[in-house]
C-alpha cells in the first residue's frame, strides 16, 4: 500500500506539473545549452563577446577583472589591453556607465536566476518586428526593450506564426532576411561561449566546487570503513 | 595516580565533570536496539553545530543593511576566502537541519515516544521545531533577494489577517515599517543571529535533560527500566557511550557523504534550498509573478491557500495554518492507544499514519504550485486528511486492536 502510493507520488505528480505548465521560454519550450565550464577557451571567448557586445550597457558589478583573469586563465596584461575599455587596475569590478536614461540589469547573477538553457534560447530568438522602438523583438522575453546586440554576427530573421487547434497564435519557424558575419554553426558557438560565461560568472565557485565534492566524497567513504570496523568491534559483546 | 586522574580529581571537588560525564553518557543506559530511525536526533545535534559555526563566519562578512545585504552576500561567494563553502554549508545546512527534524519527528509518531512519560520531551521537541521555523523564516530575508522580500511580506501580512482592528498595527510592529524595509532587516537579524539561537539552545538542552530524566523510547515501546539486573541496570540497556557515540559517528559519516552530495553538486537543489528568484535583488516595486516559500513551509502554505476567505478576510486560513501545527502538540494526549510502537498496533494507525505522511508530502508539493483549479481542490482534500489525523486519533487509536507488546526488547 505504502509502495503504491509512494510510487504514485514520485511519478505522477511530476507528469500533472509537466502538463499543467506552459512553455518554459516565453513563446517556446527552452532550447538545451549544451555548455561546458571546464573548457577554458570556450570561457575566455565568452568574455570577449561579453566586453564587445554586453558590456556597452550591461555591468557585471560583482565581478572583477582580477577574478576572470585569475579563473580563466588569462594574464592581469592580457586583460588590461584587451578586455578591459576604460582606465582602470586589475582589481576593479566590471561596472559600466550606463546609457542614458535607461536602466539595463547588472547580469552578474542572470546565469543563477534565468539559468543558461533561458539564456542560450533568448539570444537565438531576436526577431524583427518594426512596431518595436528597437525595431526587433524576442520570442523568449516579449516586447523585450533591447537591441539585438548581436546582429551584425547572426544576421536578421523574421518569426512565422500560425493558428494552433485552439485558434491560438503559436510560433512556427524563424525566416532568415539578412545574412550575418558568421555561419549558424559558429553563431550557435559564439551564443554558447557567451552564456557559458555568463554561467561562470554567475557562480565562480562552479570551477573548483565539483572537484572539491569529488575529494571531500571520496575521504567520507573511505573514512566510513574504519568507523564502521570500530562500530562493529564494540558492538560485539551486544545480544 | 597518574596526573590526568589528580586533575580530573581537581576538577570533580569544583565541578561535576565526572558525574555529568556518567549521567549522559558513560552510564546513561539507551536501549540496546535502536535502528536506523535513532540517527536523527544525533544528527540534529550536528546540523545545529554547523549551523552556528558557519553563521558566526558569515557574520564577519554579512552587512544587515537593506542596501548592502544583497552585495554582501555575494561578496561572500566570490571574494571571501572560502565564503561560497561557507555560505552553501548555511543554506543547505537550513534544509538538511528540517529534513533531519522532519525524519526525528516521525520517528517519534512512529514508536509512540511522545507516550507518558515523554510529553515534555515531545513539548520540547514541538517549541524546537517552533523556534526553527522562526530562525529559517527570519534567516531568509537576510540575503535581500526577491523572494527573501516578498516571502517575508507574504508572512508578515498574515499577521495584518488578525482581526477586530488588532492585525494591521501587529504586522506594523514586526515589520518596524509600513512594509518590508530596512528596520525589518535589521531586527530580523538581531533575532536570526542571537534572539532565536539562544532559544533554540536552551530548549535543546531541556530536551535532552528531559529525555536523560525518563530514557529513551525505542522501535519496541518497551519499558527498558522495567527489567533491571542485581546492578540496577536495564537488562536491555547499554551506556551511551561507547556503543551509541560510535554507532552515531558512523551515522554521520553517511549523512555527511548526503550532504556533500547536495552541497558541492546541487546547493540549489534546482530551487528546492535556493530559489532562483533569489538571486535577483529585493525590489519592493516589483512584485514576483509566483511568491513560494522554501520547502519546509509548504506544507502550511498549501493548507492556508486551501481556506477560502470568510467574511472578506483571510484569517481562516491563518488559523487553519496555526491549527496545524498546534494539533502536533497535542498528540500525547490524543493518542489513546494502550501501546507505544507503530509494531504493536493495528492497521488502523498504520494506515492513518501513512495517510497523515502522504498528505504532508503532497500538501509540501502543493504549497509551491500556483493556486487555483485541481491544485485547490486537492489542498483541500489533503488538509482535510491532515487534520483528520489528528482530530480522528482518539476515536480510531482507541478502537485499534494492538497486539501484546513482549517484556524484552526484540532484536529487530
Amino acid at each position: 500500500m505504502k509502495k503504491i502510493i509512494f510510487t504514485l507520488i514520485c511519478f505522477v505528480m511530476p507528469g500533472i506539473t509537466l502538463a499543467a505548465g506552459g512553455h518554459s521560454c516565453g513563446k517556446i519550450d527552452c532550447y538545451k545549452a549544451k555548455t561546458d565550464l571546464s573548457n577554458k577557451a570556450s570561457l575566455q571567448r565568452g568574455a570577449k563577446l561579453f566586453v564587445n557586445y554586453c558590456m556597452g550597457c550591461h555591468s557585471t558589478k560583482f565581478m572583477s577583472y582580477q577574478r576572470m583573469a585569475t579563473d580563466l586563465g588569462l594574464s592581469e596584461d592580457q586583460v588590461l589591453k584587451n578586455l578591459m575599455f576604460k582606465d582602470g587596475k586589475i582589481g576593479d569590478y566590471m561596472t559600466t556607465v550606463k546609457p542614458a536614461g535607461m536602466n539595463p540589469p547588472d547580469l552578474s547573477l542572470v546565469g543563477r536566476s534565468r539559468g543558461k538553457d533561458w539564456l542560450y534560447t533568448y539570444m537565438k530568438t531576436f526577431y524583427v518586428d518594426e512596431s518595436r522602438p528597437m525595431g526587433v523583438n524576442n520570442l523568449t522575453f516579449s516586447d523585450v526593450g533591447m537591441p539585438h546586440p548581436m546582429w551584425e554576427l547572426e544576421g536578421m530573421k523574421q518569426a512565422v506564426f500560425k493558428k494552433d487547434d485552439q485558434g491560438q497564435m503559436m510560433f512556427d519557424k524563424f525566416e532568415t532576411l539578412s545574412e550575418g558575419t558568421l555561419s549558424a554553426a559558429k553563431f550557435d558557438q559564439a551564443v554558447l561561449d557567451l552564456v557559458n560565461y555568463l554561467d561562470y560568472t554567475g557562480e565562480p565557485a562552479k570551477l573548483v566546487r565539483y572537484s572539491l565534492g569529488v575529494k571531500v566524497i571520496l575521504f567520507l567513504i573511505i573514512l566510513l570503513i574504519p568507523a564502521y570496523l570500530m562500530k562493529k568491534a564494540f558492538w560485539e559483546d551486544v545480544h | 595516580m597518574s596526573k590526568m586522574q589528580a586533575m580530573m580529581g581537581w576538577i570533580d571537588a569544583r565541578f561535576p565533570m565526572t558525574k555529568m560525564w556518567k549521567e549522559h553518557l558513560s552510564e546513561y543506559y539507551a536501549p540496546k536496539n535502536f535502528n536506523f530511525w535513532y540517527f536523527f536526533g544525533s544528527l540534529a545535534l550536528l546540523v545545529l553545530v554547523l549551523q552556528i559555526v558557519t553563521g558566526i563566519f558569515l557574520t564577519m562578512n554579512y552587512k544587515p543593511d537593506a542596501e548592502l545585504a544583497f552585495a554582501s552576500v555575494e561578496y561572500i561567494m566570490r571574494d571571501v576566502e572560502w565564503g561560497w563553502l561557507i555560505r552553501y554549508l548555511h543554506s543547505t545546512g537550513a534544509s538538511a537541519f528540517f529534513v533531519v527534524v522532519y525524519l526525528h519527528m516521525f520517528r517519534g509518531l512512529m514508536y509512540g515516544s511522545y507516550k507518558k512519560p515523554r510529553e515534555l520531551i515531545w513539548i520540547f521537541g514541538m517549541l524546537i521545531y517552533l523556534a526553527l521555523m522562526a530562525e529559517a523564516f527570519m534567516g531568509y530575508l537576510l540575503p535581500w533577494g526577491q523572494m527573501s522580500y516578498w516571502g517575508a511580506q507574504v508572512i508578515i501580512s498574515l499577521f495584518g489577517t488578525i482581526p477586530f482592528g488588532i492585525g494591521e498595527p501587529v504586522a506594523e510592529w514586526i515589520r518596524g515599517d509600513f512594509v518590508i524595509a530596512d528596520a525589518t532587516l535589521n531586527r530580523f537579524f538581531a533575532f536570526h543571529v542571537i534572539a532565536v539561537p539562544l532559544i533554540l539552545l536552551m530548549l535543546v538542552v531541556a530536551h535532552i535533560i528531559a529525555l536523560h530524566e525518563v530514557g529513551s523510547n525505542n522501535p519496541d515501546g518497551v519499558d527498558i527500566k522495567k527489567n533491571k539486573d542485581a546492578n540496577g541496570i536495564p537488562k536491555d540497556g547499554i551506556p551511551f557511550h561507547p556503543y551509541y557515540s560510535v554507532k552515531d559517528i558512523v551515522g554521520v559519516i553517511v549523512f555527511l557523504i548526503f550532504f556533500s552530495m547536495v552541497l558541492f553538486f546541487v546547493p540549489d537543489l534546482w530551487g528546492w534550498f535556493l530559489e532562483k528568484d533569489n538571486f535577483v535583488p529585493a525590489d519592493p516595486l516589483k512584485t514576483p509573478e509566483h511568491i513560494v516559500p522554501l520547502w519546509y513551509f509548504t506544507p502550511f502554505y498549501a493548507i492556508l491557500r486551501a481556506v477560502p476567505p470568510m467574511l472578506n478576510s483571510q484569517f481562516p486560513g491563518v488559523l487553519a495554518m496555526g491549527m496545524a501545527i498546534v494539533f502536533l502538540f497535542l498528540v500525547p494526549w490524543l493518542d489513546r492507544s494502550p501501546v507505544r510502537s507503530i509494531r504493536y498496533r493495528g492497521g488502523i494507525y498504520k494506515f492513518a499514519l501513512a495517510v497523515f505522511v502522504v498528505s504532508f508530502l503532497v500538501l509540501g508539493w502543493l504549497g509551491t504550485q500556483p493556486a487555483g483549479g485541481i491544485y485547490l481542490t486537492l489542498s483541500q482534500i489533503f488538509s482535510i486528511l491532515y487534520f483528520g489525523f489528528f482530530i480522528l486519533m482518539p476515536w480510531y487509536t482507541m478502537i485499534d486492536k494492538t497486539k501484546p507488546v513482549p517484556e524484552r526488547v526484540t532484536d529487530k
